[in-house]
Parts: C-alpha cells; sequence; structure tokens
C-alpha cells in the first residue's frame, strides 16, 4: 500500500510596522533563509494580519527583467514581477505567492501588500532612511546617490537606525510614527524594529557644508510624493496617497539637510 | 465670441497648501503647482460658469489686472491643463460626473 507522506508546513511570520504576516512554505531550507532575512523582524507572538503559501519553483516562467506589475481584479490583488507571481485577497486574508527559493521575491511582496494596506490608513513607506535619538525619529529622503547610506552610516552610537533604504510611516491621532523596516539598502543591515514619533524629515542633498533649510510645503509636498513607493495604479488608492502626504506635510516639519559626508553632520540634528 | 466652460477631470486629486494648489493626476500621478491666480480659476471650474465671467467676476476682482489680458492668460492656461487631462474644456456647460459606484 503507498504510503501517504505529508510534508510538514512550516510557518515564518514577519512583523514590520507592527504588522504581521504569516509566511508558510514546504521548504525548511527556505525558512531558515527568512529567518536569516528578517532577523529581528521574524518570530513575532502578535496574531498575524494576513497568511500567505509561499510555493517555491525553479523556474517562474516569466521575462526575468518585468517589471513589478500590480493590479486589484475584483477586490483580489494581483502581483507579478520577473521573479514571482502573487495573488492576495485582503477580505480572507490569504495570499499566495510563486517564486524561486530566493529573499528578495517575498521581499517585494511584503513592500507591496504594507504600501497597499498604509495606504488605506493615511500612512506610506517612503524611500528614505530613518534614524531614532533620543525617543524621536528623524526621516531623510532622497532617491538614490543622495546620501541615506551615507548619513546612516555616520551616525553616532547614540542613534538608533530605523532603516537605510525603506522608512515605514504611520499616521497616529498626534501625528507620525516610523517603524524600523528589515529593508535594507546599500548598508545590508536591516532596521531596529522599534518605533518612535516622527520629529522632522529631512531633504537630502549632499554639498560643501553642512545646513538646514527651510523648504515651502509646496516642494517639501512634491518631493515626498516623488519618494513614496506606491506600485498600485488605481485611482482611489493614488489620491489617498497624495492625501497622505499632504497631511504629513501639513503636521511634520520639512527640511532641507545639506550636508558634507562627515559625522558633524548629525551635530544639527537632535 | 463662444462661450468656454471649464470643469476639473474627476481623474485627480488636489489640494490648497498655502497660496498655491497642488493638483496630481490620478491616472499618472504627474503633479501641478497652480500659482495664486491659477488657483481662482480652478476653484471656479465647475463646469456652469463660462470662463469669461470667472475671469471678470473673480480674477479682475481680486487681481489688479485688465480683463483682455486676464481672460488671455486665463485662456492659455485652461488649455495648457486641458492638455494634460486634469480639467476639461467645451463650449457647452459641462454635466457634474455620475458618482461611480465604490468597490
Amino acid at each position: 500500500m503507498a504510503q501517504l507522506i505529508v510534508p510538514s508546513i512550516h510557518t515564518v511570520p514577519v512583523e514590520v510596522g507592527g504588522m504581521v504576516v504569516l509566511l508558510r512554505t514546504c521548504d525548511p531550507d527556505f525558512v531558515r533563509m527568512l529567518e536569516d532575512r528578517y532577523t529581528g523582524f521574524a518570530g513575532s507572538p502578535i496574531p498575524p494580519a494576513f497568511e500567505f503559501d509561499v510555493e517555491l519553483v525553479t523556474s517562474i516562467g516569466f521575462d526575468p527583467e518585468a517589471d513589478v506589475e500590480v493590479r486589484c481584479e475584483q477586490r483580489r490583488w494581483v502581483f507579478r514581477r520577473g521573479d514571482f507571481y502573487a495573488e492576495w485577497d485582503p477580505r480572507s486574508r490569504r495570499g499566495s505567492i510563486r517564486q524561486t527559493a530566493n529573499p528578495y521575491s517575498v521581499d517585494a511582496v511584503l513592500r507591496i501588500v504594507h504600501s497597499i494596506v498604509l495606504a488605506g490608513e493615511g500612512g506610506f513607506l517612503l524611500h528614505s532612511a530613518s534614524a531614532m535619538r533620543s525617543g524621536r525619529a528623524s526621516l531623510f529622503s532622497g532617491l538614490s546617490g543622495a546620501g541615506k547610506t551615507t548619513i546612516s552610516r555616520l551616525a553616532p552610537p547614540d542613534v538608533t537606525l530605523l532603516t537605510d533604504e525603506v522608512s515605514y510611516v504611520r499616521r497616529q491621532e498626534y501625528g507620525y510614527r516610523a517603524f524600523g523596516t528589515p529593508f535594507a539598502g546599500e548598508l545590508a543591515r536591516v532596521g531596529e524594529n522599534i518605533c518612535a514619533p516622527i520629529a522632522a524629515l529631512y531633504l537630502l542633498e549632499k554639498g560643501p557644508t553642512n545646513r538646514i533649510e527651510a523648504v515651502s510645503i509646496t516642494e517639501a509636498t512634491q518631493r515626498i510624493m516623488r519618494n513614496i513607493l506606491f506600485f498600485a495604479e488605481e485611482p482611489d488608492l493614488v489620491r489617498r496617497i497624495f492625501d497622505s502626504a499632504c497631511e504629513f506635510v501639513a503636521r511634520v516639519p520639512v527640511y532641507r539637510l545639506t550636508f558634507f559626508p562627515d559625522e558633524r553632520v548629525w551635530e544639527l540634528i537632535r | 465670441m463662444k462661450q468656454k466652460y471649464i470643469a476639473r477631470s474627476s481623474a485627480i486629486a488636489a489640494r490648497k497648501l498655502g497660496d498655491e494648489m497642488i493638483v496630481m493626476s490620478a491616472l499618472n500621478s504627474t503633479l501641478f503647482t497652480l500659482n495664486e491666480v491659477a488657483s481662482v480659476i480652478w476653484q471656479a471650474a465647475d463646469g456652469k460658469t463660462p470662463l469669461a465671467e470667472i475671469v471678470a467676476g473673480t480674477v479682475c476682482r481680486e487681481f489688479d489686472v485688465t480683463p483682455e489680458v486676464a481672460y488671455q492668460d486665463a485662456e492659455t492656461l485652461v488649455n495648457d491643463l486641458a492638455g494634460h487631462g486634469i480639467l476639461l474644456v467645451s463650449e457647452q456647460p459641462i454635466p457634474a460626473p455620475v458618482p461611480q459606484e465604490s468597490r
């Protein structure tokens, strides 16, 4: 008689921004890969908000160079890129990911899911470094090359890095709070899984001297919109992101921080 | 002269920030910044009031400009915004869009 072999299911809860996404897989090696990738963010006891079954395949069959595509079909989200295909139904709180055994595909799916959830709550993911000092968070925003990694690397010991690449901004009753994320940039170091109220957002520019200047709310809004990570094109959600950026600018001071890349820049950030 | 009616596209989001208005196309996320005069015209674009009336009744009353110059500038502005798909321009009054069923 043929034996019925049921592969054991392993789960990895990944907590980002206080929200847990549970990843299920049959592959113990992949579990170790995820636990290693999400050190400090995996293993949360908080009940998961969403659960994803991860199916590992040797080839996804798409053009490996294909850009990410995010669309909503009858309240069910479909995400695809050259290296994965995922579906997600927020109502049933379940989803599935088909991908090869790498940590980057899951990372992309998590960013997309969080960006959509945050859009509905007045928050967003921002292309910025963030760090906590004296119980308050500062965000350092800019596109590649603006200095996010540099300013993260220059942080003195009393500064806790929340991320050097993607900041998690959640709206609270009074202001905004930044959460640490595992979404790392060139520093290749995950942030600390902690959060703090946001004191200021700095728009980074490299220059010969260190200085902080106020920026107009129009410029601040434009710069934030340029740096918000958002993958969906649904007009309603895009409008919400715009409203969130305007609200953020109305509540959080935004400055231009021109800096010379040495540790003295942190003397300006208290 | 034929009348021109203008109405804001439904596929936009807009927010007044200080004296300026930021308008975003929800179709491609492009941002437009309108100065004080353009903001006044934008806010008056209800699809029912002719552009000439907006210029004479609002722009010329609030800003130090002659009706001729103001109308020329307003025409340039509305044609530009219409070209970006964020403003509708017609020789007839433009009915308000029917609210879409929310998903």
